[in-house]
């Protein structure tokens, strides 16, 4: 019972701090809670949808061992990052660029419930209701000792997801852009006098941010299904993340995901699956009142 | 030649509320020039305007005779202004090393290594913590690794925002002997202080600005022999 529940923690751990490393760089660079990050979990597992068979019809099947997806799927996983990255530094430069000019935070923040509501509509109306699926194959589960079972699918994306978070870490700490993101978040003048250009930052940020998001949101895909709300649905769970974690803190998002994840999935035997969303705020609330800055957060 | 010269400069943080209003001054290599002046005077927004973090509606900034008044404040240090703000003026959750080697970054790319290593060998205090990170510095040492991650950039003006600020007498008597000797390697230094009997020791000229413009320019001697100018800018005190 304990083995399965880390298990399934530390997937939804994975992917919720995969989907929040976006939102809390967005909110330490531009101060603003983006409410829209959640339709790029969506948007990038739809692209993956409409993307993976048109791969297949290119590449052939390309079939992994026990996976139910292929190289097709990995191929259109890529394609759906960059896809998103640009949706999402396409919607700064519509939309919030122009508000960070003469907008408050509040400003933004609202904009950016109506970019989630207009995404969300446009996905729903594209794609329908319904769910979706990358394969109809049936995952078998794998024995993993202490009581605990995974599929293949899910101890590849739980790789994948380490593997991002890894190459996420590496490019924070040992590169220009990284430090200078870093540097852009922390105090965004001073950043400005050292020479970086903070709009390039910004940029960059937008296509990290929602390029994460997309891989979060094709894996969730993987192991769960494909529908317009999955992302509206862990919309809450990322901000917890976040917040948990320390706003502005790679590191932070990743364990503050992996801290809901593992409430999650431990909460569900006592209080039910119905009330799994929640168990995120009892952790952030427990968060803020403990540590006010979060697990990686610095004071200021 | 004047490094940098301001030739009319109206700045303010409100579309038609200038706190600069018309104020005029040249640095030459070589030479520190300290803005003195009552609180509110200005120094402070009128050399933010200088380094692009404040806008000018009027007038205009030039670097070595090149208008820079309209280049966003990254640009500017490319062209050789660096400067350092009073306060938040280190990058506290980055290492000394980083501050440093971001910073560097402005220069071409063979040259970044050497000045880094050239900059922790002229302030030895930064060297010893180049792995710690900024936020654990003393108050000292991070105003010196504020001058270093400037200088690093190989400007050719520096420019200063009260870096006496906070600061014990000792500390800033480090802070004054560096500029002096930046000065002496040949470069040019615009210096904002409050602290005026530290500054003038230092200054081969003094500006004095008052409700946004220069009220009065000499040397530090000669503004303070001038009881009128030490009576209502500078405390009524002479300098030691």
């Amino acid at each position: 019972m304990i083995g399965q529940i880390l298990v399934d923690g530390v997937l939804t751990g994975a992917l919720l701090g995969l989907g929040a490393i976006g939102l809390t760089l967005t909110y330490a660079i531009l101060r603003f809670a983006n409410f829209a990050q959640g339709e790029f979990v969506t948007a990038g597992a739809y692209v993956a949808l409409v993307a993976a068979p048109a791969f297949a019809a290119m590449l052939g099947g390309g079939d992994i061992g026990q996976l139910t997806f292929g190289w097709p799927l990995l191929a259109a996983l890529a394609l759906a990052m960059l896809l998103t990255g640009v949706l999402a530094a396409a919607l700064d430069w519509l939309l919030f660029r122009r508000l960070r000019r003469h907008g408050t935070p509040i400003v933004m923040v609202i904009a950016s419930f109506g970019a989630s509501l207009a995404l969300r509509s446009l996905i729903e109306f594209g794609f329908g209701p319904q769910p979706r699926y990358y394969s109809h194959d049936i995952a078998m589960g794998v024995r993993l000792g202490f009581g605990a079972r995974a599929t293949w699918d899910q101890m590849s994306v739980l790789a994948l997801a380490a593997a991002l978070a890894l190459a996420m870490h590496l490019l924070m700490t040992r590169t220009w852009l990284g430090r200078a993101m870093r540097a852009a978040s922390e105090n965004p003048a001073l950043a400005r006098i050292s020479g970086i250009d903070v709009d390039r930052v910004i940029r960059a940020t937008w296509l990290l941010g929602g390029g994460l998001a997309a891989a979060a949101g094709v894996m969730l895909g993987v192991i769960v299904q494909v529908r317009p709300y999955m992302g509206f649905d862990i919309l809450l769970p990322l901000f917890a993340a976040a917040i948990v974690g320390g706003i502005g803190s790679v590191p932070g998002a990743l364990a503050g995901g992996m801290l809901v994840g593992l409430a999650e999935a431990a909460a569900v035997p006592v209080v039910g699956a119905e009330y799994r969303a929640a168990i995120g705020f009892v952790v952030l609330l427990a968060t803020l009142l403990l540590r006010p800055t979060g697990l990686f957060g610095q004071r200021t | 030649m004047s490094v940098l010269e301001l030739r009319g400069v109206v700045a303010g943080y409100e579309p038609g509320l200038p706190i600069v209003r018309g104020a005029s001054l040249r640095v030459r290599s070589g030479e520190i020039v300290v803005l003195l002046g009552p609180n509110g005077a200005g120094k402070s927004t009128l050399v933010k305007a200088a380094a692009g973090l404040v806008g000018v509606s009027e007038g205009g900034v030039a670097l070595d005779g090149v208008a820079i008044e309209r280049l966003p404040a990254h640009a500017r240090i490319r062209h050789g202004l660096a400067f350092v703000p009073q306060t938040e003026n280190v990058f506290a959750g980055l290492s000394v090393a980083d501050n440093l080697s971001l910073a560097a970054a402005v220069l071409p790319r063979a040259l970044r290594r050497a000045e880094v290593a050239s900059m922790l060998a002229m302030f030895p205090d930064l060297a010893a913590a180049s792995t710690a990170p900024a936020g654990r510095l003393s108050g000292g040492q991070r105003q010196m690794l504020a001058v270093a991650r400037a200088m690093v950039t190989r400007p050719k003006v520096l420019v200063l925002d009260e870096p006496s600020a906070g600061l014990s007498p000792l500390l800033v008597a480090q802070v004054m002997a560096t500029l002096a000797r930046i000065r002496d390697a040949g470069m040019a230094v615009l210096l904002v202080e409050q602290n005026a009997r530290a500054a003038l020791a230092v200054a081969d000229r003094a500006l004095i600005l008052a409700e946004g413009r220069v009220a009065h320019e000499g040397s530090g001697a000669s503004l303070l022999d001038d009881p009128e100018v030490a009576a209502l800018y500078l405390g009524g005190r002479r300098a030691a």
